[in-house]
């Protein structure tokens, strides 16, 4: 496999060890294949791939600012298709250039209906900056913007529904997936550019240095994510969803207790009314997707 | 073939002939003109482009930035809010060495809005590397957009271009126009042959980010780009007087200002006013000349000194303010001439709209005989 990943998007950025977005341009390009143009946002991935004058991408790839890659990607479409070419074009952007600042821009780019990806690498905050929370991140997480404090327990709202929100705008394919799922990655990618229209995909990346985690332990947590029900992995299609990763759903605590961002829930004392909050937005995500597997019971 | 035409029709037309493949553009008054008659154009098939109608002017810019990048030939308008909101695009296209054409339609900036001209959007981005031509008339705003793709597409240039008039002085006015036919525009304006692009046959990045080791360097090719743009905007003024006989080869005009003892600068639409003005003065015995800055950015210093190095005094009419210091062409101005005795006095004048007449041009050469000036021309102080 790093053979073959290594071919489009070249081992030698400078990324963090155990960085998921890294692994996310990975496993696009692998999925993608050559005959893709890559518009990415100012943030991570940006940074760590393409400092002048080196790149990490082997295909052809654009940043031009921090909100503006799906409008760059509507101008790119329209030229391809002005010009007769078949290139695929992908729109990537961290939660931040997603979530946030390039809300205006993706909503334009999927209401007009270009033909093109649109894949957000969610770390669930602004990494590039120095961790600042974003409408990405999830409720209770310390970032520097929403640090946990003596009458603060960390963020304190909820994570945005980005994915409904570009379903509602007639995307005809949204998915959800996780790192941690390599194969799934590269099968979802692979059905948004085969789906004509504009699709989105929304990747959740695990990022030690703002999370607060070993390098080693980025799959792990990512697994966790959706075992615990905090993160679901789904695809809808025409705004019905299709198809959910089950799971034997596990406590939330396990993910939590992986993480510094979430550490002021156990210390210096525990505090079980957050963690039982915590508990049921995976409640409500299990309920509203379907994610429980029924054990059977002797 | 001579027709008249509304301005924005006229430069419509010209935009048609030069072949443009992809348009984004958002409406904004007095922009809409353009717009809705190349969406017409569209419509009706003499147009074969994709015209896309984007959420706003950050992503019409943003979609040419894309388009242009992925080796097509584009085209935009806007004008003030709009031109504002284009702010980052704006630096970055330049940055990025796209040679994208865009009609800035002159408009005054909020607050307090207004929807009538001056020349402060177009000024507000005078440092952002694109090339800023400036028509006196329909005329002149139609054929300096063939020439704009000429300089701006040229491999040794890369740099994107405003093509600005007044608004709806004259983007909303019926003058008599030569349009030149689509055979000739073709002649003239070959298709575009980009640089680089994006190609998966030839990846390459574009848009890194730029240590303290490169960025000084990026910047220095970008000016020098824009200087050397002088001497293209001169051929390409030159192979267009030779195909079509009107001149626009010099980066200024000048106009009896030969033996004049005050020179009027200016830019833009007020030029037409203020040649009349002369005449008058002319025929009452008052020698007064006009030096019409064509090409703002860049700034042709050198011709602007040989100008005006005779005169006695300058009097620049500036439809614009760099608040805190004075109009931005005065400053250019000063600049030109400094170590000379000549004196330079400065006129904020016609901002949002405020009509300017002969009278007013009389008036602002008899301030500066007296020596008085760096005001603003034409206050109503009851208001204040």
């Amino acid at each position: 496999m790093a053979g073959q990943t290594c071919d489009l998007f070249d081992c030698g950025h400078r990324a963090c060890g155990g960085c998921g977005a890294a692994l996310v341009s990975r496993l696009i390009l692998d999925a993608a294949g050559e005959d893709t143009i890559v518009v990415s946002s100012t943030g991570c991935m940006e940074v760590f791939s393409t400092p002048y004058p080196e790149t990490a991408w082997k295909v052809p790839w654009i940043h031009s600012l921090f909100e503006n890659n799906s409008a760059v990607a509507s101008g790119i479409v329209a030229a391809l298709k002005k010009q007769g070419r078949k290139e695929k074009v992908i729109a990537i952007g961290g939660d931040g250039a997603t979530f946030d600042i390039g809300m205006i821009c993706i909503s334009g780019a999927f209401e007009r209906g270009h033909d093109f990806t649109y894949i957000c690498y969610d770390n669930e905050a602004y990494m590039n900056t120095g961790i600042q929370r974003s409408g990405a991140t999830p409720y209770d997480a310390s970032t520097t913007t929403s640090p946990a404090g003596k009458c603060a327990t960390g963020n304190p709202l909820p994570k945005k529904d980005m994915p409904k929100i570009l379903a509602a705008h007639g995307a005809p394919y949204v998915a959800t997936a996780t790192i941690a799922y390599p194969a799934d990655i590269r099968k979802k990618v692979k059905k948004a550019l085969d789906t004509p229209g504009p699709c989105y995909i929304q990747i959740h990346a695990p990022c030690c240095t703002g999370w607060g985690f070993e390098a080693e332990k980025t799959m792990e947590i990512g697994k966790l994510a959706v075992e615990t029900g905090l993160w679901v992995n789904y695809e809808m299609e025409q705004g019905e969803v299709t198809k959910v990763k089950k799971v034997v759903r596990k406590p939330v605590e396990e993910y939590l207790k992986t993480q510094k961002r979430f550490r002021h829930l156990f210390r210096p004392v525990r505090n079980d009314t957050e963690i039982a909050k915590i508990q049921a937005i995976a409640d409500r995500n299990a309920e509203k997707y379907g994610i429980d597997i029924k054990l059977k019971k002797d | 073939m001579m027709e008249i035409m509304e301005g924005s029709h006229a430069v419509a037309e010209a935009v048609k002939q030069c072949r443009p493949e992809v348009i984004a553009a958002y409406p904004i008054t007095p922009q809409t003109h353009i717009v809705e008659a190349l969406a017409d154009m569209v419509a009706d098939c003499s147009l074969d482009c994709e015209y896309i109608t984007v959420e706003s002017e950050f992503s019409a810019l943003s979609a040419c930035l894309g388009a242009s990048a992925a080796g097509s030939r584009v085209y935009s308008a806007t004008t003030s809010q709009g031109l504002a909101l284009m702010f980052e695009v704006c630096y970055n296209v330049a940055g990025m060495r796209l040679p994208i054409v865009m009609s800035i339609v002159n408009r005054s900036l909020g607050a307090p809005l207004s929807i009538w001209n001056d020349q402060q959007d177009s000024i507000s981005l005078r440092d952002s590397g694109w090339l800023q031509y400036y028509a006196e008339d329909n005329q002149e705003a139609t054929d300096l957009h063939y020439i704009a793709y000429k300089v701006a597409e040229d491999h040794n240039i890369l740099l994107p271009a405003f093509v600005c008039f007044d608004g709806f002085i004259l983007s909303h006015t019926y003058e008599p126009v030569d349009m030149i036919t689509q055979e000739q525009a073709d002649r003239y304006l070959p298709a575009f042959k980009p640089y680089q692009k994006l190609d998966c046959r030839d990846p390459i990045s574009f848009g890194m980010y730029a240590t303290p080791d490169y960025y000084l360097e990026f910047r220095y090719e970008i000016d020098q780009a824009m200087k050397r743009s002088a001497a293209v905007f001169e051929k390409a003024g030159k192979e267009f007087f030779e195909m079509f006989g009107r001149d626009y080869r010099s980066p200024v005009e000048e106009y009896r200002l030969d033996d004049a003892d005050t020179a009027i600068v200016a830019m833009g639409s007020i030029c037409g006013t203020v040649k009349d003005a002369i005449d008058e003065m002319r025929d009452a015995g008052k020698k007064v000349g006009l030096l019409k800055i064509r090409t703002f950015r860049p700034f042709p210093s050198a011709e602007v000194k040989s100008a005006l190095s005779g005169v006695s005094r300058v009097a620049v009419l500036d439809k614009n303010i760099s608040l805190g210091a004075k109009g931005a062409v005065a400053l250019e101005i000063k600049d030109a001439l400094y170590g000379s005795q000549v004196p330079v006095l400065d006129y904020i004048i016609a901002l949002g709209g405020r009509d300017v007449r002969r009278k007013d041009i009389r008036e602002v050469v008899s301030n500066a005989e007296a020596g008085i000036g760096d005001l603003f021309y034409g206050l109503r102080t009851e208001v204040l």
